[in-house]
């Protein structure tokens, strides 16, 4: 008996869960109610509402990006150099909130950022005019770096952390400043860090809808809450499912993209 | 001054990742039903969150489904483990890619696929299928965290034990799992908190009946926020810190038995 056959419950669970409701999902993306072939529901994406939906995720899916993104690699620096004698313990405090529920997360930023919330009490308190984004796309951008930062965190710190030592203090030995250590020694060998935090922070942003719904209050409309709706309120399956082929399209593009980037990465290190 | 800057921007990212948290833990005291206005401290909302029956459900099905997604995802992880290792490179290194689609594709792209699937092949949404998802979507996690561990085994202890007279399984069991083990528990730790903290794909396969504290949590902040979810929130937030610091310790004092 060959020892092949252990995988056979790891097959079937991927044909069953993953490859065919792939097909599933793309032949009720390429038909109507009927059954019949159309590309109605791809070419779908052209309607204003939809592609400003789609336009609109990928803007504040970016901007979180970046955020996260300029939050996380100096704090992955600090940490890296701190000497506190407590490290795994300063990295555990800025992983901790991922493991409270998402929602819960959100909600809270629901309760802060309302009209007469805790934030705008403590500013008309100190005479500071009152902070009006719940309900904007400020406040889904908000949301979002809060509730993914850790992802990005996590990934730059440990790549920052095997970053050998000696390879910084030659730099610094031959001559290189700060900057320029920055720039040739760490950035360079920090990449893959980076990509693989892009990527976690970058697609929930770009397919969330619970994140639009509960900070938007239903006035932000991202490519997710169209799916969603299609699926929940409307219920024209064939619609959203030609919508997700669409949304999956520009998912498989920017991984693409940023695996590009982390082989140029790795290029310039050789 | 530079260690002061530093200083200060360590407490500016605390401070945003966990003012709201304290915030909600605060409110959690409050009496009355007021979301801004401090009226004094109770603990009736802890008390009408244990009452809650719904809350109660919820949790219940969140606590087990994410047990035994776990527990088929790391047995059929690890047997995965063994089959791919006796494949040739190249089906072993096209199934590994087979293994990323999960990882990387859109929760809501996975949700939508396999709420269709199900409808399609008349299985109607339930319990079942919400676990099924879960499975799906936490073996390549066990894969992944087991993977490594196989590649550092050596190989020539099963087959000292097999030459010694053991029966394979008698010598997988011996031999080969306690080398994989740390791999074989990280997967299963990382797929429990994947499926508890999953909404999104449990939104889509579950059916009207059940809820799992995620959906349950989703469909009250829509009707309107009650302090239940602060206590909710509270408790949620010392459970998982309890734990964390648990699992920290303990490891702790492995690795200084090692030592």
């Amino acid at each position: 008996m060959s020892k092949k056959i252990f995988s056979g419950p790891f097959l079937i669970f991927m044909l069953c869960g993953t490859l065919i409701p792939l097909g599933v999902i793309a032949f009720y993306g390429i038909t109507d109610r009927s059954g019949a072939f159309t590309l109605a529901n791809i070419t779908a994406i052209a309607t204003k509402e939809h592609y400003e939906a789609l336009l609109l995720a990928l803007g504040l899916a970016l901007i979180s990006t970046i955020i996260c993104l300029i939050i996380a690699f100096p704090l992955g620096l600090i940490l890296k150099n701190s000497k506190l004698g407590k490290k795994g313990f300063m990295v555990f405090i800025f992983i901790l909130p991922m493991w409270m529920n998402f929602l819960l997360r959100t909600m809270a930023w629901q309760v802060l950022l309302e009209r007469n919330g805790i934030i705008n009490q403590v500013l008309g308190f100190i005479g500071l005019p009152s902070l009006d984004i719940i309900n904007t796309p400020t406040a889904v951008v908000l949301g979002m770096v809060y509730d993914y930062l850790p992802f990005m965190v996590l990934p730059i710190y440990n790549a920052l952390i095997k970053i050998d030592k000696n390879v910084i203090e030659a730099a610094y030995d031959l001559g290189a400043g700060f900057r320029q250590v920055l720039q040739k020694v760490i950035i360079p060998l920090t990449v893959p860090g980076i990509v693989s935090g892009v990527t976690m922070v970058f697609v929930p942003s770009l397919t969330t809808f619970a994140v639009s719904n509960m900070l938007g209050g239903g006035k932000v409309n991202l490519i997710g809450n169209i799916i969603e709706q299609e699926f929940t309120a409307s219920s024209n399956w064939n619609l959203g499912a030609g919508l997700s082929l669409v949304m999956m399209i520009f998912i498989v593009i920017s991984m693409a993209f940023i695996e590009k980037f982390d082989r140029n990465g790795e290029g310039n290190i050789i | 001054m530079k260690k002061t800057l530093k200083g200060l921007y360590l407490a500016l990212v605390v401070l945003f990742l966990y003012l709201p948290i304290a915030t909600l833990i605060v409110l959690s005291f409050n009496s009355g039903k007021s979301m801004n206005a401090w009226k004094g401290f109770s603990l009736e909302w802890y008390k009408e969150m244990f009452e809650n029956r719904m809350i109660m459900e919820a949790l219940e099905n969140t606590v087990t489904i994410a047990f035994w997604a776990a527990t088929i995802a790391t047995i059929v992880g690890v047997m995965a483990c063994i089959g791919l290792n006796a494949m040739r490179d190249r089906s072993k290194s096209v199934l590994m890619g087979l293994n990323n689609i999960p990882l990387l594709n859109a929760d809501i792209v996975i949700g939508i696929s396999l709420m269709l699937s199900f409808l399609l092949f008349g299985i109607s949404l339930n319990y079942g299928t919400v676990l099924f998802a879960h499975i799906t979507f936490c073996i390549p996690y066990v894969i992944l965290s087991v993977m490594p561990k196989f590649k550092q085994l050596q190989n020539h202890t099963y087959e000292a034990a097999l030459d010694l007279g053991a029966t394979p399984v008698y010598a997988f069991f011996k031999v080969v799992l306690p080398d994989i083990m740390p791999g074989v528990i990280s997967g299963f730790l990382l797929s429990f908190t994947m499926s508890v903290d999953d909404f999104v794909i449990t939104h889509f396969t579950r059916g009207a009946g059940i809820n799992t504290l995620s959906t349950l949590i989703y469909s009250q902040v829509k009707v309107g926020i009650r302090p239940t979810l602060y206590a909710l929130s509270t408790v949620i937030f010392v459970g998982v810190l309890i734990i964390l610091i648990v699992i920290n310790i303990i490891s702790n004092r492995r690795e200084e038995k090692k030592i």
